[in-house]
């Protein structure tokens, strides 16, 4: 008994991610030694450690809805084409209308988005690979169509603030993904919906012959993706007051996926976990700043990220762990 | 001219269905002559082009088709825009239409440069003359077009670091690289031209360079990091970014990190786009080489030559690589630019 109160308890499970966050972060400030330096500038923290937060913070959001849809088995590969709806629209709207009233047309785009795929998921059988490449290649062309394939820059500081702006010291995309990460874990696991998600993800079937309402928690879950997706989209957009429907989310639905598995959440459904999705984003994002720091030439980005990657899988892995203790009980 | 041809078949067809032969004479005698009514009344003979244009992949290729469109209005003829969305096979099938109507010549952009030769062909066998806007081809497709109407991407760095230089004098500066896309060879070209431009002056120095993919959220980030790693940005001198985009992204990165863009730090970019002589305007960015998105006129002017006296242009035709500062009243080029479809 006593002992059990001194011990140090890590938590077991994060442990590989958060030790690959400070194994990133150490490389970092190894390449460059004002990694982890912070002043204040114009009354916010400013330093290359909340570079990796606030660039995290777009990816962290799509991972947020994310980690649900990839518990039930799902995936949604469309949240990168909603990101560059939500921000056409915000863009188009900002100079013309109030704040809310961008914000509730943005958000409900992504809203719609989402609900749309959990529409052809829950209620037509779909496979959500397919049913959301749909919206993804769709989306994408809707984007375009809103900007007419320009990039419509605005000049509304209340919008541009969601972006570029900053709240306590902190940028305010920080502090939106900390509120999101907050709302979601409670509305997720202050109730049984996340258990819910869960047994959805394990057994659809035996799910809903148990009496969980299967078919509208897949459609909510979507719909919750869809508005995580358009606010991350906003805040996009708001950073470099404009938004780019050619490239705004490109590829990042793969960086989001990347995130939700580096957190430790399978494919396979059954469990998720939010904060180390949040974690996984940061992880990528940490790694991204750290190759912009470094130096190297832009040839090696990709293959320094893919060797980061593979190395936290790596760490993950039940095979490999399992392979490690017989290694050590061979020992005499 | 060409309104008779494209009746005949219809005749002949009807022929067939033994229908009475001497209407369709009378009506290919009227459209000859309202033909040759319309001619008249233009002064000259109308030339029609097809142009097979990419697809909107970018504000520049936006300006590109609105530009050309006036140039066309301009001259006088009579011109047929088709958009490909990004797909080779769309182009190929637009040329065969375009083939198929008979124009007087053929402008593409190709999105690729490789798999012409065929369509190509067919083209230069129904003596349609091609004209490659923006884009050159593989060069086994050398002798089935007339000439290529294109920016030189070297000389745009080129001039841009030639600018660098001049500003600079003989202080000495750390110049920062925001490159486009790694593997475009726009983006190998612009960094090797900007070297060309810069070589022989020691005091100038490329101490970082890194990919912000030609666009305003990666030349942001990527910008945010370089001043970092320099431990707040006061040793750099001047920014070159590959395009606009990524300058104005990094334009907001200098503000927000303390930084006066355009007078504590310079800044030298290519394209040319409306947003760039906004941020020029205000005192943020110092220089920009234009790609002029008017490609389709020089290609107006050797069709026109061609097919009236039979000269042959170069096959080479090279844009000019304007460089805009300042100076340049970059509001008026700004309210010039903006409605272009950037």
């Amino acid at each position: 008994m006593p002992r059990k109160a001194v011990s140090f308890v890590l938590p077991r499970l994060g442990m590989p991610q958060i030790v690959a966050l400070i194994i990133i972060f150490a490389i970092n400030s190894f390449l460059s030694p004002h990694f982890l330096e912070l002043r204040v500038q114009d009354g916010r923290l400013f330093g290359s450690l909340v570079d990796v937060f606030n660039r995290g913070a777009p990816v962290a959001l799509l991972a947020l809805g994310m980690a649900p849809i990839i518990a039930m088995r799902g995936i949604d590969l469309s949240v990168g084409a909603v990101m560059a709806i939500a921000g056409a629209i915000a863009a188009s709207l900002a100079d013309s209308h109030a704040l809310g009233f961008v914000l509730v047309c943005a958000l409900g785009a992504g809203l719609m988005c989402g609900l749309w795929n959990g529409v052809l998921v829950a209620l037509l059988g779909m496979q959500p690979i397919v049913a959301t490449l749909i919206l993804m290649v769709a989306g994408r062309g809707v984007a375009q169509l809103i900007t007419e394939g320009r990039i419509v820059t605005f000049a509304n500081t209340d919008l541009a603030w969601l972006g570029s702006g900053s709240l306590l010291g902190l940028p305010t995309p920080i502090v939106l993904t900390l509120a999101m990460l907050v709302l979601t874990l409670l509305v997720v696991r202050g109730s049984a919906l996340g258990l819910l998600i869960e047994a959805t993800g394990g057994n659809s079937r035996a799910s809903a012959l148990a009496g969980v309402g299967t078919r509208v928690i897949t459609i909510a879950v979507y719909a919750w993706c869809g508005l995580c997706a358009a606010l991350a989209g906003i805040v996009a957009a708001a950073d470099i007051m404009g938004a780019d429907a050619n490239n705004a989310g490109l590829w990042l639905e793969l960086d989001a996926i990347l995130a939700v598995v580096i957190g430790g959440t399978s494919l396979l459904g059954g469990r998720f976990s939010l904060v180390l999705a949040v974690l996984g984003a940061l992880i990528i994002q940490a790694m991204n700043t750290g190759i912009l720091l470094s130096g190297f030439p832009p040839e090696m980005n990709l293959i320094v990220k893919a060797i980061v990657v593979l190395a936290v899988l790596l760490a993950q892995s039940p095979r490999l762990a399992g392979l490690g203790l017989l290694l050590r009980r061979r020992r005499p | 001219m060409v309104q008779p041809q494209q009746a005949l078949p219809e005749a002949r067809s009807d022929l067939r269905n033994g229908e009475t032969p001497m209407n369709f004479k009378a009506l290919n005698a009227a459209v000859v002559i309202c033909g040759a009514l319309v001619c008249s009344g233009a002064g000259a003979k109308e030339l029609t082009i097809g142009f097979s244009q990419i697809g909107s992949e970018s504000g520049w290729r936006a300006a590109e088709t609105t530009v050309s469109k006036a140039e066309a209005k301009k001259r006088n003829i009579n011109f047929k825009i088709a958009d490909a969305q990004q797909k080779q096979e769309n182009q190929i099938r637009a040329i065969r239409s375009f083939i198929a109507q008979g124009v007087d010549a053929i402008f593409l952009a190709p999105v690729v440069a490789t798999g012409w030769n065929a369509v190509l062909r067919e083209a230069k066998e129904a003596k349609i003359p091609v004209v490659l806007l923006d884009r050159d081809i593989d060069p086994s497709g050398k002798d089935l077009y007339l000439t290529a109407v294109t920016s030189d991407s070297v000389h745009e760095g080129k001039v841009a670091g030639e600018w660098l230089v001049k500003a600079v004098g003989s202080k000495s500066c750390n110049v920062v690289e925001l490159q486009g896309t790694v593997g475009a060879s726009v983006a190998a070209n612009r960094k090797k031209g900007f070297e060309q431009g810069i070589a022989g002056h020691a005091n100038l120095k490329i101490v970082r360079s890194q990919t912000g993919d030609f666009t305003r959220a990666k030349g942001k980030e990527v910008m945010e990091s370089f001043i970092k790693a320099d431990g707040g940005g006061k040793s750099i001198c001047a920014v070159y970014a590959h395009n606009d985009d990524m300058m104005v992204g990094a334009i907001q990165a200098m503000k927000e990190a303390g930084l006066k863009p355009g007078s504590d730090v310079l800044t030298v970019s290519i394209d040319a786009v409306p947003d760039i002589f906004k941020a020029m305007a205000a005192g943020e960015a110092n220089a920009t080489v234009e790609l002029t998105p008017d490609m389709a006129g020089p290609a107006f002017d050797a069709i026109i030559a061609y097919k009236a006296k039979g000269t042959t242009p170069p096959k080479w035709i090279q844009t000019a690589s304007k460089l805009y500062t300042g100076a340049d009243n970059p509001q008026a080029v700004y309210e010039s630019k903006k409605d272009l479809g950037y």
